[in-house]
């Protein structure tokens, strides 16, 4: 139906509409005869035409937040081109060298190679302080920005069936992007990332049973060793960074295979999909793009520090600077670490159990995995099969976007807390209470959160309802024959309506016997599961609603 | 308003699907889906919805409209175009016109911000040229792709299944039961050498629960100053003194900075009178001066902002408070263990020495620690 | 005089309880000079005018809390032995007189005059010898900047973060910023341990130490970071907020404009 629609208005279709065996028209021209003659000579050995029109004319929806994931992917490639340069100066080497560059303070300080040269990137090389702010800025962007694209493929429910894999393929990107920053954050073994070992080191103590061992494998020894930095560098710029790039070719090949979902619309089902083709507008536009993402990355780091490991000296197991923290991204770790109240460890047999380390690792596992694997939870309590290609308006789906709002507060307050010193001196708090609000805040923010999201969200559902129905208030007062006055509503237009209807709505499941005649301890789970999710629910206009209020004026 | 139509939702549809080849009639869900045929679930499923109005007529745009406007646009275009190339020659100027001057610091900073600002250029001309050329004067009309299910088709699934079949019955795999089992054994096996190997990671002939247990202190060893190694008399350090200290001939060791990690030391004097001294510690501070293990007992961060009014030892990594009063005592954070205390005394010329090593091991605990 | 009064009568009426917590402080600081074998000379070049001076000044202002022979009272601590650069410190940063009670004495605009202060500290020094005010030779910023960075980073950083941006202690009290600090504070600081920072006599850190290191802040605070704008020092967190904020706030105002159909 909708394609007949299409075509009557007009529209091109990327898949008919240019029938292959007509013939290409070549002007004659020198430069297209050369283009033709290119074309056909890599073709006869390639076979690329059918590349090109399969996915030449691919179409790509457009909206501001389906470009997020293109932001993590392009700071990725700036990281590489980066981290490449780099390469051909660093040193990953923990053997002891007397500094002799041109920073005057660190002259004749003995420190590692590693140290050494990551000086030298910085003030011998021209432009190697660039390429270093550059490299450490994208990363930072490049984290981020994987954590937005997250927020917003889970608060559209783009998590869904065909697509619950490749979620599991990005959470999995995201993880190994957090390794990668933290490998790269303690490459230049200064003391700020030295004491970021030193914790990591403490924490791998903390394991039972194989702690120490663990430790002793890790450094190569005793902490902090001479092996940890040439470690580190074959996970950050070679194990780490090849898996990377696999991930991200599969996570793309299934963008391609289950084509982009897209934001309910006038036209827009869930078997088709409306926006610009590859070639020329998105080629251009996510071309463009890529380019400009670098420029915001380029002019960041042309003007602000990053990582001035010059202040901070070379690594020595006694100094440590006031305000030592990780990188944003390993923030809510620290911050679990600095949360746990004191005296969590005990000996039980002669072995020493560190319930200050275990509980939060524990419970950080915890948070991941069910962010891992939530989009099969919510499949088996809808227990919905169908392919999903349109997103939810994150009001349409309510308690997930409770449940996504909690998390994020959980995850914002764990964060906030690896900063509780700096909350602390700026904002004249005593360190005590801040650390005490967060705690607070760990436990009942994440509750507020989801109830105050899910209210929110069931409200916004009644004003789209209302709004379907009786129009918006148009502002115009009218006076009745009766001397009643009234707000006149407009109706909203077809279009507009659509936006406002055109969502699932889903019911709790009721409990029925099995063939056996028994009630299972799962499908109980799953009742009550559901009953929680679905149990508030507004449902979307339908004809006869529309009809009977019509009629009712 | 909302239909209880319940008929897909029910237990079956549960189990169903899971095979993966479900072939329940079930209504189409949705009055346009055509191609799918999967259960709802829970979905309340409506032959009552509104309909969808198609794609809203399409929007000239003013460059679509007027050709001047295209004009201006094009203009634009290209300008950002040559500005990129600009930009780029701009920092190739930079390169050489900013050297690095081994004497001037600012040159550094010189050097970066104008081979930047280049690059930036370069970059954004061509990332917002590019953009604008696509928004303003490319067709834009959008097209529509038709979404084809991503399950295979029946035919081809049958083929898939059929070859496994074939690849069955042709290898014998699931009748050769021996064969099978002894392959997955060798498959199992064969990678155990390579995780063997990655013993050789840690060293071979230490026990970490032993080497963690042990700091260079011994009796006698005279407490010095980090980092210059200069011993230090008891009348040296006035009441309120904080000394960073490190073992005498550290400094020399072979491995300086894994000693350094167990053995730094805080020494502070206090009035005398202020110490709770427990039984069996009686002589281990000297005159109120008192030493204990920079390594913080929670995961080994250097705890070592002393406050001489309040006497806390606050960890700058995660907050761990310790008491010097108390021997060290966690009064606050996450840590649970106090600072380990260095027993301490004078020789004979009044420097300040080791009466032995820790009695218990420094920094985090760990799993043979008791 | 009447100046004076009206000081007294805007005091806070909890400022005794900062006074005893201030008085503490003072106390440990005394304690630390007067057990100290490094005894400092009082300058004999004072002249009695100016300690004259200095008595009415401390009569007027101090006694109160501090007793009318820096003895001490239940308000304030002994000045006894804390010398002329402890009572130069605290007076010109202008952390006294307190002006409120809190966990700790803040700087603010100093309430006298250089000259007042000089005379203030002259009178102090003169009833109890204790560290004399550094003299121009001590403080030269032309030491060696390596040694005093290494001995910054081992000594002071930990409360005052590597590059002297200040940090936070417990309870609500907190390490200074060191930047802009005048090079007398800082060796007034170190020698005298002021609040709650710990004392680093002429043994711990000698006075070369201690020129090395004021070179070493001045020259991080004069020659700004080769990097660019520094964030305040602050590290990652303030790395991390602003890629938040500019970073993708700038990356997402792009996307919005990138994909809004042209006018």
């Amino acid at each position: 139906m909708t394609i007949e629609k299409t075509k009557a208005d007009g529209l091109v279709d990327g898949t008919t509409d240019h029938p292959v065996g007509a013939p290409p028209r070549i002007s004659n021209a020198p430069s297209a005869r050369f283009t033709s003659a290119a074309a056909n000579y890599i073709d006869e050995r390639t076979s690329i035409s059918a590349v090109v029109k399969e996915f030449g004319r691919k179409i790509f929806p457009d909206h501001w937040s389906f470009m997020l994931g293109e932001v993590a992917l392009y700071s990725f490639v700036v990281i590489i081109l980066t981290g490449t340069f780099l390469t051909f100066f660093f040193q990953a080497s923990m053997a002891p060298v007397v500094y002799d560059g041109s920073f005057v303070p660190l002259k004749g300080v003995e420190m590692s190679s590693a140290m050494s040269s990551t000086l030298n990137i910085s003030f011998e090389i021209r432009g190697g302080l660039l390429v270093r702010q550059i490299h450490h800025w994208a990363a930072l962007l490049f984290i981020a920005s994987i954590g937005l694209h997250m927020l917003r493929i889970y608060f559209t429910g783009a998590f869904r069936k065909p697509r619950e894999l490749n979620w599991v393929i990005g959470f999995v990107l995201f993880i190994l992007a957090l390794a990668e920053g933290f490998t790269g954050y303690s490459l230049p073994d200064d003391l700020l990332s030295g004491n970021g070992l030193r914790i990591i080191d403490g924490m791998v103590k903390g394991v039972p049973f194989a702690g120490s061992w663990l430790s002793f494998l890790i450094f190569g020894g005793e902490f902090p060793g001479e092996e940890i930095v040439g470690r580190l560098y074959t996970l950050h710029i070679l194990l780490l960074p090849a898996i990377i790039v696999a991930l991200i070719a599969l996570h793309l090949v299934f963008v391609v295979v289950h084509k982009h979902t897209q934001y309910a619309g006038p036209g827009k089902t869930n078997d088709n999909v409306i926006g610009y083709p590859v070639l020329p507008v998105y080629a251009a536009k996510a071309g463009g793009f890529f380019f400009i993402v670098f420029g915001i990355i380029a002019l960041i780091a042309s003007f602000f520090t990053i990582n001035p490991i010059w202040n901070y000296g070379p690594y020595d197991p006694s100094p440590v600077s006031a305000g030592t923290q990780p990188d944003w991204y390993i923030g809510f770790a620290d911050g679990a670490l600095r949360l746990i109240p004191p005296h969590l460890e005990s000996v039980i047999w002669g072995h020493t159990y560190s319930w200050n380390i275990l509980i939060p690792i524990t419970v950080l596992g915890l948070f991941i995995l069910t962010v891992l694997i939530y989009p099969f939870i919510e499949g088996w309590v809808t227990g919905d099969k169908r392919e999903h290609h349109i997103l939810d308006r994150p009001r349409n789906a309510p308690t997930r976007t409770a449940i996504g709002a909690a998390g994020v507060t959980f995850y914002a307050a764990l964060w906030s807390a690896a900063s509780s010193d700096i909350l602390a001196t700026h904002f004249q708090l005593s360190i005590e209470s801040v650390i005490h609000a967060i705690q607070a805040a760990v436990i009942i923010g994440p509750v507020i959160a989801y109830f105050v999201a899910k209210r929110v969200c069931l409200a916004l559902q009644k004003k789209d309802r209302e709004m379907a129905l009786h129009g918006f208030e148009s502002g115009r007062i009218v006076r009745l024959p009766g001397g009643e006055y009234i707000e006149v509503h407009q109706d909203v237009d077809e279009y507009e309506r659509w936006k406002l209807v055109s969502f699932h709505e889903y019911k709790p499941l009721m409990i029925r016997p099995n063939a056996k005649g028994k009630i299972t301890a799962p499908q109980r789970l799953r009742a009550g599961m559901s009953k929680w999710f679905f149990e508030d629910r507004i449902a979307p206009v339908t004809r006869t609603d529309l009809e009977r209020q019509k009629s009712h004026h | 308003m909302a239909h209880d139509d319940t008929s897909g939702t029910d237990v079956a549809a549960f189990s169903s699907g899971a095979d993966g080849v479900s072939t329940s009639a079930g209504r189409a869900v949705e009055p346009s889906a055509g191609a799918s045929s999967a259960s709802g679930g829970l979905a309340v499923i409506t032959t009552d919805g509104l309909a969808d109005p198609g794609i809203p007529p399409h929007r000239k745009r003013v460059t679509d409209l007027d050709p001047k406007k295209a004009k201006t646009a094009q203009r634009t275009v290209y300008t950002l175009f040559y500005l990129s190339i600009a930009g780029s020659i701009f920092a190739v100027a930079a390169y050489m016109a900013f050297p690095i001057n081994a004497d001037d610091p600012g040159s550094v900073r010189l050097n970066t911000v104008f081979l930047g600002l280049g690059i930036t250029l370069a970059l954004m001309g061509i990332g917002i040229g590019a953009v604008h050329w696509a928004k303003s004067l490319m067709h834009d009309e959008e097209g529509v792709d038709i979404r084809h299910p991503v399950r295979s088709s029946d035919d081809t699934r049958a083929r898939a299944v059929e070859i496994f079949h074939e690849g069955n019955v042709e290898s014998g795999i699931g009748r050769r039961s021996l064969i099978r089992n002894s392959l997955i054994g060798a498959l199992v096996a064969f990678p155990l050498p390579a995780v063997i190997l990655f013993r050789g990671l840690g060293p071979q002939n230490e026990n970490p629960a032993e080497l963690l247990s042990h700091t260079m202190w011994k009796a006698g060893a005279r407490l010095t100053l980090d980092p210059s190694g200069l011993p230090i008399k008891a009348a040296d350090v006035t009441i309120g003194s904080a000394f960073h200290i490190i073992p005498e001939g550290l400094n020399d060791t072979h491995d300086r900075l894994e000693q350094k990690a167990k053995a730094a030391v805080l020494l502070m004097r206090v009035n005398p009178s202020d110490l709770n001294v427990s039984a069996g510690r009686e002589n281990w501070n000297y005159d109120g001066i008192v030493a204990y293990s920079k390594i913080c007992t929670h995961v080994g961060c250097p705890v070592a902002l002393f406050e001489q009014q309040t006497h806390h030892l606050l960890c700058p990594c995660h907050q761990s408070t310790f008491d010097v009063d108390n021997e060290c005592a966690v009064i606050f954070g996450p840590a649970k263990r106090a600072l380990p205390q260095l027993p301490i005394t004078v020789d004979g010329e009044g420097y300040l020495i080791a009466q032995s090593d820790f009695l218990e091991p420094v920094g985090p605990s760990f799993w043979e620690r008791s | 005089m009447a100046r004076t009064s009206r000081k007294a009568n805007r005091r806070h009426p909890l400022a005794t309880v900062v006074l005893i917590a201030i008085g503490l402080a003072f106390t440990g600081g005394g304690y630390a000079l007067f057990s100290s074998t490094a005894t400092a000379d009082t300058s004999t070049a004072t002249s009695q005018a100016t300690v004259e001076e200095g008595s009415k000044l401390f009569a007027a202002n101090c006694a109160t809390c501090h007793g009318m022979n820096l003895e001490g009272t239940t308000a304030g601590p002994s000045l006894l032995g804390v010398g002329a650069a402890s009572v130069d410190f605290q007076v010109g940063t202008g952390r006294m007189p307190l002006a409120m009670q809190g966990p700790q004495a803040m700087q603010k605009p100093p309430q006298f005059t250089e000259e007042q202060t000089a005379a203030l500290s002259a009178y102090v020094a003169s009833l109890s010898p204790g560290p004399s005010i550094p003299t121009d030779s001590q403080l030269t910023e032309n030491g060696n900047a390596t040694n005093g960075g290494e001995l910054f980073r081992i000594n002071c950083a930990m409360c005052h973060n590597v590059a002297g941006a200040g940090g936070a202690l417990t309870e609500g009290k907190f390490a200074p910023e060191l930047t802009g600090v005048e090079s007398k504070y800082i060796y007034e600081a170190m020698l005298t341990g002021p609040q709650n920072m710990p004392v680093f006599n002429d043994h711990n850190i000698t006075p070369e130490d201690k020129r090395d290191i004021i070179t070493y802040l001045k020259y991080i605070q004069n020659n700004p970071s080769p990097g660019g704008f520094e964030l305040g020092n602050l590290g990652p967190v303030a790395e991390g907020l602003f890629i938040w904020i500019f970073g993708i706030g700038a990356v997402v105002a792009l996307t919005v404009w990138l994909t809004a159909k042209s006018n």
